[in-house]
């Protein structure tokens, strides 16, 4: 995903003068390689966050596209106001590449873990923020990030995910992805995810469909605009709505699922369950994989979630 | 003291105000008095530095304020913004009846300057530390379109004690940008006391240096000594600009200079007008 993110800058910076590429001590390779492929309009700038993302802003203010790429929580909490009022404010084309979103840093410890950063992002007026489940959707994902208005926090996973997303299913910023239909036999369960995230959920819909517990997923790559609509529509008359993404579960998609569904479905809101990271900072290293275990974030875990949360409504 | 512009400057910070100082003074406190609130000593002490620009450096056209080839003008520190609101409104980006409705509900003109509203406002500034990372992206994106456009920041002097800024410095120092100056609007005051006692600056002029700045320092009230100074960039054909404005804080209102006490005044009565229209008497 994160190769695919960066060649594709390459390929848009080929075919548009616009574009430019800033990134922030990251990735020696990327340096060598912008010399040759951008030249002039890529910079390799130093551990210096806020700066970056003003500058950004300045290159945007005279026309540019930059795309701006270091760590993730280094590019959302370190600068943060850079972002809300440099980029939200003044409503500015920049990208935001956060490498490393969600648990990808495990090892590193929780100064390198990027838990929040989708809650603080979706917070700030005019960010658009989007998590897509593998470098395929990526590739999709990038050729609409040239035109697009405004910012665009880009999460990026850990790299080589399974290919789970599909392209004859489309792809178009702020629409939701229906990637699994349940038959509708049996109790209506509906999985909204991001991320890779759905990869997990996918995998854990296939475990309970083997036991006659049939799940849509709707994958919402973009969590803001939240594809309110697709979220209704689904969820409408569900048994069990069940959020699952890798991020704390204050303030990310299952905020922004439950805030839709209440807004939308005050009287008829279907039972929903939120499936994330705890309100905490880790407190363990190993691996993305382990943590996401930890957090009953693999498929197991969730099929194990759905299964408790249907329980009690079966036996009432 | 010899500096990078070539010239020798000593600030005499005693520098009499002419009648166009005072005048523009008097329509600062005309937008305090409409809005009954305000950054006044933040204000005053920046006068002479916008007229100048405004009068007889920057290029711009008031009935075109998104001319490609205009300077770009990014006042960081945005607190001060009356001075450039004064500014803007005698050259014709908005009539003068609009500094009235300084920090009303529905005005253009707040406490704070916001692009997109205010004609010829270039950046919403406030939050301090934005303007010197904002303006290397400008320089480095005019320098790319081959323009001749430059970019003048101002900051304040408390502003800078925002790491931000200096992030942006040793970034415009890298990129060699002869087409930005950075300058100081140096009071020595700042809004809880004296910069020296808050965070001290000095020596400044070598930090700038040291930053990678050709540095000069003037008198930031003296019309004659800021024009000749300015004239004069880029002070160095490889490196950014950068011009130290010494400066009084409150410049002009005799009981205010020098007082952190006059930085802002959430409200500013009918008596306090007068008192400061009192000490601008027209020459």
């Amino acid at each position: 995903m994160r190769p695919t993110c960066v060649n594709k800058i390459f390929e848009l910076a080929k075919r548009d003068p616009r574009v430019a590429y800033i990134g922030s001590d990251l990735d020696p390779p990327i340096t060598k390689r912008m010399q040759v492929d951008m030249p002039g309009r890529a910079w390799m700038e130093g551990v210096s966050e806020q700066h970056v993302v003003g500058m950004a802003a300045g290159l945007a203010m005279e026309g540019f596209i930059p795309y701006v790429h270091t760590i993730a929580t280094f590019i959302t909490r370190r600068c943060y106001e850079q972002v809300a009022v440099d980029l939200c404010l003044h409503n500015l084309p920049v990208r935001l590449i956060g490498n490393g979103g969600g648990l990808v840093y495990a090892p590193l410890g929780p100064t390198h873990l990027a838990i929040e950063d989708i809650a603080i992002m979706r917070a700030l007026p005019n960010m658009t923020v989007v998590a897509v489940c593998d470098a395929d959707e990526m590739k999709r994902f990038m050729d609409q990030t040239l035109d697009w208005p405004g910012p665009i926090y880009i999460r990026l996973a850990k790299g080589y995910d399974p290919i789970v997303s599909r392209d004859e299913l489309g792809f178009s910023i702020g629409k939701a992805i229906l990637m699994r239909e349940a038959a509708g036999r049996s109790k209506r369960v509906l999985l909204v995810t991001t991320g890779v995230a759905t990869t997990r959920a996918l995998a854990a819909a296939e475990e309970l469909a083997a036991e006659g517990i049939d799940c849509s997923l709707l994958h919402m790559h973009t969590i803001k605009p939240l594809d309110g609509e697709a979220v209704v529509a689904h969820a409408r008359g569900c048994d069990l709505v069940v959020t699952i993404e890798e991020h704390t579960v204050v303030g990310g998609l299952g905020s922004a699922v439950v805030d839709t569904l209440v807004d939308a479905l005050p009287s008829a809101m279907p039972p929903v369950k939120r499936l994330g990271i705890p309100d905490d900072f880790a407190h363990n290293y190993g691996s993305q994989d382990q943590l996401m275990e930890l957090y009953g974030l693999q498929p197991p875990g969730i099929a194990q979630t759905i299964r408790d949360a249907l329980r009690p409504r079966r036996a009432a | 003291m010899a500096n990078d512009a070539g010239l020798t400057i000593l600030p005499g910070l005693a520098t009499p105000l002419d009648e166009r100082s005072v005048a523009l003074r008097r329509l600062v406190v005309r937008a305090l008095d409409g809005g009954a609130r305000g950054h006044i000593g933040s204000s005053m002490s920046l006068i002479e530095i916008m007229r100048v620009l405004y009068d007889d450096i920057l290029r711009y056209r008031a009935d075109a304020p998104d001319w490609e080839s205009r300077d770009r003008c990014i006042l960081s520190k945005g607190h001060g913004c009356i001075a450039q609101y004064v500014m803007l409104a005698e050259k014709g980006f908005f009539p003068h009846e609009v500094l009235d409705t300084f920090c009303r509900r529905d005005s253009i003109l707040g406490g704070h300057p916001e692009a997109g509203k205010i004609p010829g406002i270039e950046a919403s500034t406030g939050a301090l530390g934005h303007g010197l990372p904002i303006g290397v992206g400008r320089a480095m994106g005019l320098r790319i379109k081959k323009s001749q456009a430059r970019v003048f920041v101002i900051t304040g002097d408390g502003e800078i004690n925002e790491g931000s800024v200096w992030e942006a410095a040793m970034s415009a120092a890298k990129h060699g940008l002869a087409n930005l100056t950075w300058m100081i609007d140096y009071n020595k005051v700042q809004s809880a006391g004296p910069t020296q006692e808050i965070l001290p600056l000095e020596p400044l002029a070598d930090k700038l240096r040291a930053f990678g700045f050709a540095t000069a320092e003037v008198d930031g009230h003296d019309i004659v000594a800021l024009g000749e100074v300015l004239r004069r960039l880029p002070f160095d054909a490889a490196r950014p600009s950068a011009l130290i404005c010494h400066t009084v804080k409150g410049k002009g209102l005799a009981f205010a200079e020098n007082d952190a006490n006059w930085h802002h005044k959430s409200s500013i009565n009918k008596e306090m007008v007068a008192q400061m229209y009192g000490a601008l008497e027209p020459l």
